[in-house]
């Protein structure tokens, strides 16, 4: 074996919060590499600003520093550390460029610190576009031809040089941030002008488009001997122009015959060599013109991406585990082939089935926001599945995104025919199923492959599933042919049904008597060419099942499916601690989960894998699939978020038995009646509310519990259409525009509680004893969803009393609920009464933050008393403190904020506009990032050092606030006069300013434009760069609802030019306290492990 | 599994292996009656040259990716005259050809050259069974025959082991590849045809070898009396025991010192021609991911594969020093990663190497492409 001896120690770095473009795959790499590191017993330091992470999990590295990824953070961590090699190549963009830093710093040289699995050449030879243009032209291969500009002006000349439409990107950025297709010169103003703020380094590339064309992209791996295997292909079936994350991808590819393939091949691995990838994985993306096969070089990441999990997941070769494995000297010829466990892991793998990835969006969530497909990526999460054939993984990937609709349909007419071949013409969510309602309409596969730019091969995939509905018609028989014929190409029972008039449950018990179940297939890297001894499964309607057998008693673990705003890698961190605590008790832990993103989907991480959509029915299939191999002690479905919990009922009915809370008590909690009288029984007050069907009710409702209310549909979950209303007007016009509601889904209508602090609780419970996991209060006022809001754990302002009550609270609803496991409470505390807002029977997304706050695996706890332990057994085993619980941290506890990072700036509406960024009670981050240290105000800094940038410490501050928010902001914005900040307000807040004693300059509002001698207005001086630190709360005066758009252009210029910006009087006093903590002096840091040594040395 | 004709009726077919497993499927191409030694490959690409690869002479090919036919069938990919499969088996048949260079369907192609499909859902589970029990003849038929009979008539199908097949694909006159215009010729090369691919003759002539093909049964003198720089002998089908005839021409070029390059079956034949034995694989290595390691460098290729026999290695399996043969000391020179099997013999005293895999490719990587330059600079090192 070749492995360095010299390597003692090595720094990994994360990828931070989840972002658009930059996912939990991250978090999949990066534990993949702390494993493989600490195999090798070299001493694992980590920095990584996201809790919900396992790779921040205390035991995953030696030293776990969950701080923000910044170069004086990394600094510190290296004169602490002293490793021996950074590893930057498992983190995404954020660590090549942390890597980037580090090197131009300086830093690596003054502390004699080696990089490893990258070079600082080759990161900017691969990151460069035009010096990586230059180096593929010089190996004869082609590129779009394209010129750097650096100013506006330039760009322009450009492009009507090279005619439009034109691509622009910027450098060094992710997920194509900041990039676009512009078609007229004015689109290019818009796009390269964003694009000029996103590159860091201030250029932006200008390219010939080529949009339409065929992309694929390669994934490579390079050892150090120089060899070269290509993991996988995959194939974008939106043709170029669409970002790869947001393409429909299908792998292995489809459409190329072997000569292009290993054309393709050949210039890949000729660029990876000339490019100079150290050693593990890379990403080479393609585009072939399917007239004529010409083929270009688009772009190569050299390092592990989101391509590279997928690929992962997709073939069964673990990249970053191989890359970790190579970086410290590895060669991959001495690298085994885990699934085989007999060959090595220089091969290529062969698949016999197809892999499908399909997207998730959230537009629903950014009203406004541009929903058409473009050169930088908008999804939030994606699904992927496995079948035998094209149709089959399709259909399986469809049903797995749980979008509504998402899955083909028959139910609607199709609709007119030539309408819908325009449609295809523009890339959007879904433009299968409107490609599936075109053919419908009689469109045939040539129409639609020429306006979609689609492969003719997939569409007539489409058209092959289309055409089978007519073998489903009611007037046909449902035999077992038949259903063996579709179910082969994918259809769920719910489509037939769908098709037949009938419920799904009738497809079902006939298919089950005709004896039609799934087969469940391995993926074992080979192509069954050798036996495979790692059950990672996936289910086809095929020959042969090879679900081996087991004695042990087995636990299904039902995972979260894709990532989407408000169930993300949270949830996936939970499923993975219960997998992790069931095996060490003793249990065969199995695994359902279709995201493969995830740590979960990873074949390490529990017994067994199936790589399933999260359907009644598919879950139904594995759980008869593993009572037939085995004895079977239950299903988790408390942990992965809403997708399982929702499915709790049907599989109680169908007889699965359901460990933990049941599907009875779950009703109890989510059901608004039902819980009403358990909080009823406990005489606990929750917000005075209704519902109502019609305008009239809705009024009498409202007189009734008071303006302002929460309004929202029942229909929808997530706090989803939710508004604040604070008169009749506005509720009218709410009732109105909510057209789905009915009797059976009417508007629920709470009284609104202003100004009350927001309390969360993660607890356990085992039919006796609770267990307060932690109480956090949010910074925001309740109103702002508590997955938007930041959070501080131990809570600052909350006294013992406070916290007594919040404990007594939640052991009733536990109590009450019956839960049996975990349970979250938001409570709202309002002139003294503490209301209950709602209560989960489940995991929750602050689970990993508290368990990370407070040292205490709540996950794994939950899994155990899910499987009949009891709190004080895990006491005494040690999992739980001996003593004492979340709520009885002792008064030196470290504090840990937790703040919530949104998608903003990567939105804009069709007219090139941001997207507005003022907080709501719906929530919209898609990640969080955690402070943590032994005072709020330094905890806070570095959570907003984390989330968005590191809060300014001298400089402009411009202030603008609502009226109801001018006399709370009095106090903090002295105290930023006083701290040097020089203050810009706005007329009114000014006044308000100056006469509590601060000077403020006055400046214009937008709405003023320029002054007489050109003064510019606040908009035009933040994006100049005048302003360091932006105040503004939505001017959302009663009596206005919708948009509160008066500070909108405020808040987009600050998301642009990435100027903090704060929205909230409880968010700008804890700004201040960041602030000053930040003046006083060095920040430190401080490894989880260190703070847990000192939480559990408390006597 | 879905396989329907334009007017949605299907042919129902049959794969019947000589153990008795039976797999139900749908006809394509042409309909009859066809045996051969079952055998499957994991190539994920390259159909069409997989397809007209002579080496699978008498061999019905499974294909373990699932959808085949994708991108139709071209002019320029065919690596020989004509399909050379005995019967193919896959598991979803394109109803379109979708690629620029496409001229018609593998279906149509199948029909028109006589040569029948099937499609099965089963195909993995065909290759589970071959991966247990081995290669092993096998009948696709078309026609509903009684399933006893059908066997019966497998079981009476010759076997592969011991059978003689590279004089049945070779070319019965000998032919000339010539550099492209603007590459000057360098070396003659004679190529012993046992079954060779179109791509292989096509990389040697870039690399300025006129290259003339000969049959397989060419004697040693006769390829002699060409007064080639070098000879190769190419790939083929069958068991290299049973082709003696091309040992003993072999033999007459190392005993000239002419330097010889083979590959595949080539490969058995140098062998054999050392003294080593051959045998049988039991289900051979076919597809284009194949990791090969050469034991001097230490460097790993990714390979293109179509053997069921390889060279026994000299006593020891794991020996890899060198080895005493009428020539001179000999060497193994390259292994399989995956299962130790020989894949390359080098000769120290003589300039002779062969190599078990397929540096042409077609289908399949490129990386071994450089052993044809290897033997450009055996032709041209002073005798
Ligand atoms: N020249 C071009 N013409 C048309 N589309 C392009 C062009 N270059 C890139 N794209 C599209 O934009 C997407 C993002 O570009 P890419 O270079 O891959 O950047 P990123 O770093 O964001 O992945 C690609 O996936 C492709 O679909
Ligand atoms: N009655 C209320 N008064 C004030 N704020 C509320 C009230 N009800 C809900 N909220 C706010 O709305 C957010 C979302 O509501 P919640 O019921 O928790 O829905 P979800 O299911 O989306 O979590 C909460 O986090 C809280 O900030
Ligand atoms: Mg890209
Ligand atoms: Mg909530």
């Amino acid at each position: 074996m070749t492995r360095r001896e010299d390597l003692r120690s090595v720094l990994v770095i994360g990828s931070g919060p989840i972002v658009i473009g930059q996912a939990c795959e991250f978090d999949y790499s990066g534990t993949q590499a702390c494993r493989v590191l600490k195999a090798e017993g070299i001493r694992v330091s980590l920095v990584n600003s996201n809790p919900a992470t396992i790779m921040t999990d205390p035991e995953f590295a030696d030293a776990t520093y969950v701080e923000p990824i910044t170069l004086d953070v990394l600094q510190k961590v290296i004169a602490k550390e002293r490793p021996d090699a950074v590893l930057p190549t498992l983190g995404g963009q954020t660590a090549l460029n942390a890597a980037v830093e580090l090197h131009e710093s300086g830093t690596l040289a003054e502390y004699g610190v080696e990089l490893i699995g990258a070079d600082i050449e080759a990161i900017k030879a691969g990151e460069d576009r035009e010096r990586f243009k230059e180096i593929v032209i010089g190996l004869g291969a082609e590129v779009p031809a394209s010129t750097i500009c650096r100013t506006l002006d330039e760009a322009l000349a450009i492009a009507d040089s090279l005619g439009y439409p034109v691509v622009v990107r910027p450098s060094y950025t992710l997920g194509g941030s900041g990039s676009g297709i512009a078609y007229t010169a004015d689109d290019l103003r818009l796009i390269a002008g964003a694009g000029l703020d996103a590159s860091p380094v201030t250029e932006v590339l200008l390219e010939e488009s080529i949009l339409g064309w065929k992309e694929f992209e390669l994934e490579l791996m390079r050892d150090r001997h120089d060899n070269v295997v290509v993991v996988c292909s995959i194939e974008n079936i939106d043709p170029m122009g669409v970002h790869t994350g947001d393409s429909v991808t299908v792998a292995p590819a489809m459409t190329l015959t072997d000569r292009e393939y290993q054309h393709m091949r050949d210039t890949a691995i000729a660029v990876v060599r000339a490019v100079g990838v150290d050693t593990g994985g890379c990403n080479i993306q393609f585009a072939v013109h399917p007239g004529t096969g010409r083929m270009v070089v688009i772009e190569m990441n050299p390092r592990v991406s989101r391509s590279s999990a997928l690929a992962s997941k997709a073939t069964g070769f673990p990249i970053a585990k191989i890359a970790a494995k190579l970086a410290v000297g590895y060669t991959l010829d001495e690298i085994r082939n885990d699934i085989t466990g007999e060959t090595p892991a220089s091969f290529e793998p062969a698949l016999d089935y197809v892999v499908v990835k399909v997207p998730r969006f959230a537009f629903e969530k950014f009203p406004g926001a541009d929903p058409v497909l473009t050169t930088h990526m908008k999804s939030v999460g994606e699904a992927m599945a496995i079948g035998r054939s094209f149709p089959e993984a399709l259909q399986k990937a469809l049903r797995s995104t749980e979008r509504r609709g998402a899955e083909l349909s028959w139910a609607d007419p199709p609709g007119d025919r030539a309408d819908l071949i325009e449609r295809c013409r523009i890339p959007h969510d879904g433009r299968l199923s409107t490609v599936h309602q075109a053919l419908r309409a009689g469109a045939t596969v040539a129409e639609l492959s020429a306006a979609s730019g689609i492969d003719a091969w997939f569409i007539d995939q489409v058209k092959f599933i289309e055409e089978l509905n007519e073998r489903l018609t009611p007037d046909k028989v449902l035999d077992a042919p038949v259903l063996r014929m579709v179910k082969s190409a994918g259809f769920s029972d719910a489509q037939i049904a769908g098709l037949r008039g009938v419920t799904a449950a009738r497809v079902r018990d006939l298919r089950h008597a005709l004896g039609v179940r799934p087969v469940f297939h391995t993926v074992d890297t080979c192509a069954a060419e050798f036996a495979a001894r790692t059950p990672y499964l996936y289910s086809t309607y095929d020959d042969e099942t090879e679900v081996p057998p087991g004695d042990r008693p087995k636990v299904i673990i039902l995972g979260s499916g894709p990532n989407r705003i408000g169930q993300g890698i949270e949830f996936d961190y939970a499923c993975v601690h219960a997998s992790f605590a069931l095996a060490e008790a003793g249990y065969e832990t199995v695994m359902v989960n279709c995201n493969p993103e995830t740590v979960s989907t990873d074949y390490d991480t529990s017994g067994r894998l199936y790589f399933e959509p999260l359907t009644l029915e598919d879950v139904l299939e594995v759980v008869h699939a593993e009572r037939a191999s085995g004895p079977l002690a239950g299903v988790i479905v408390q942990l992965g978020g809403q997708t399982p919990l929702g499915l709790a009922r049907e599989l109680t009915e169908a007889g699965v038995p359901i460990v933990g809370t049941s599907a009875q008590a779950i009703h109890l909690a989510e059901d608004r009646g039902a819980f009403g009288r358990v909080l009823a029984e406990a005489g606990l007050a929750a917000p005075r509310s209704g519902t109502a069907s019609s305008y009239p009710q809705a009024k009498a409702v409202a007189d009734e519990v008071g303006y302002p209310v929460l309004v929202r549909p029942s229909y929808v979950l997530g706090g989803r259409g939710m508004e604040i209303v604070y008169d009749d007007g506005a509720l009218e016009a709410y009732v109105h525009r909510a057209t789905q509601i009915s009797p059976e889904h009417p508007v629920l209508i709470d009284r609104f509680l202003d100004d009350a602090i927001e309390i969360d609780v993660d607890a356990l419970y085992d039919g006796a004893e609770l267990f307060l996991g932690g109480v956090m209060e949010h910074i925001e006022e309740a109103g702002i969803h508590s997955g938007d809001s930041a959070c501080a754990l131990p809570p600052i302002t909350l006294g013992p009393g406070d916290v007594a009550r919040v404990r007594e609270a939640t052991e009733l609803i536990a109590a009450g609920v019956g839960v049996r496991g975990l349970l979250n409470v938001q409570y709202a505390l309002a002139a003294g009464v503490l209301y209950v807002l709602e209560a989960n029977p489940r995991a929750s997304r602050t689970v990993p933050f508290v368990s990370k706050a407070t040292a205490t695996p709540l996950a794994k706890a939950a899994a155990r008393i899910m499987l009949g332990a009891t709190i004080a057994d895990l006491r005494a085993e040690g999992l739980l403190p001996a003593r004492g619980d979340g709520g009885t941290l002792p008064l030196d506890a470290p504090i840990a904020v937790k703040e919530a990072v949104l998608p903003f700036g990567r939105f804009r509406d069709t007219k090139g506009e941001g997207v507005d960024t003022v907080l709501g009670p719906e929530m919209r981050s898609t990640g969080e990032v955690m402070g943590i240290d032994e005072e709020f105000g330094t905890a806070y800094a570095k959570s907003q050092a984390a989330a968005y940038g590191a809060l300014p410490v001298k400089g402009r501050a411009f202030v603008s606030v609502a009226n109801s928010d001018k006399r709370s902001m009095i106090f903090p914005v002295k105290r930023l006069a006083d701290l040097g900040f020089e203050i810009w307000a706005t007329a009114g807040t000014a006044e308000v300013l100056r006469r509590n004693g601060v000077r403020a300059k006055i400046v214009r509002k937008q709405g003023d434009g320029p002054g007489p001698d050109g003064e510019p207005t606040i908009v035009t001086r933040i994006l100049d760069g005048q302003v360091d630190l932006i105040v503004n709360t939505p001017f959302g005066a009663p009596g206005q609802t919708g948009p509160r758009v008066d500070g909108y252009e405020i808040r987009t210029a600050a998301v642009r030019r990435g100027i903090p910006c704060v929205t909230t009087t409880a968010g700008l006093a804890a700004a201040v306290h960041g602030i000053e903590a930040i003046q006083r002096g060095e920040v430190g840091v401080r490894s989880l492990q260190e703070h847990a040594a000192r939480l559990r040395a408390q006597p | 599994m879905t396989l329907l004709d334009g007017s949605g009726v299907s042919r129902p077919a049959v794969l019947l292996l000589e153990d008795g497993r039976a797999f139900d499927g749908h006809a394509f191409g042409a309909d009859g009656e066809t045996f051969g030694e079952m055998v499957f490959n994991t190539g994920m690409t390259g159909y069409q040259e997989t397809l007209t690869d002579p080496s699978y002479c008498r061999q019905i090919v499974a294909m373990t990716a699932p959808h085949i036919g994708n991108t139709g069938i071209n002019d320029e990919d065919a690596e020989s005259r004509r399909i050379w499969v005995s019967g193919y088996v896959i598991r979803e048949l394109s109803p379109i050809a979708s690629n620029w260079r496409s001229k018609r369907s593998l279906d149509a192609e199948l029909a028109s050259q006589g040569v029948t499909g099937i499609a099965i859902s089963g195909t993995r589970a065909l290759t589970r069974h071959l991966r247990e029990r081995g290669a092993m003849r096998a009948v696709i038929s078309t026609r509903a025959a009684d399933r006893r009979e059908l066997l019966d008539k497998v079981l009476a199908s010759p076997q592969m082991a011991g059978a003689d097949l590279a004089r049945e694909v070779t070319t019965p006159e000998p032919y000339t590849v010539r550099p492209p215009e603007g590459t000057r010729t360098r070396f003659r090369v004679a190529a012993v045809d046992l079954g060779i691919k179109a791509a292989t003759p096509r990389r040697m002539a870039e690399r300025g070898c006129e290259v003339r093909v000969l049959p397989a049964d060419v004697t040693g003198d006769q390829i002699l009396a060409t007064e080639p720089d070098g000879v190769f002998f190419s790939n083929g089908p069958g068991d290299p025991a049973a082709a003696g005839y091309a040992v003993e021409a072999m033999r007459a070029v190392l005993a000239a010192g002419r330097p010889v390059f083979g590959i595949c079956l080539g490969s058995q034949i140098l062998g054999r021609a050392l003294g080593l034995d051959t045998y049988k694989l039991r289900f051979g290595h076919r597809g284009v991911n194949q990791p090969v390691q050469d034991l001097t460098t230490g460097r790993v290729h990714i390979t293109s594969h179509n053997h069921g026999f390889a060279v026994r290695p000299p006593d020891d399996p794991g020996a890899k020093g060198p080895f005493g043969t009428p020539y001179g000391a000999a060497i193994v020179s390259h292994r399989n990663l995956n299962d130790g099997v020989v894949e390359g013999l080098r000769l120290l005293d003589t300039p002779a190497f062969a190599i078990q895999y397929h540096p042409e490719a077609a289908p399949g990587p490129h990386d071994a492409e450089a052993s044809f330059d290897e033997f450009c600079a055996m032709m041209e090192a002073p005798r």
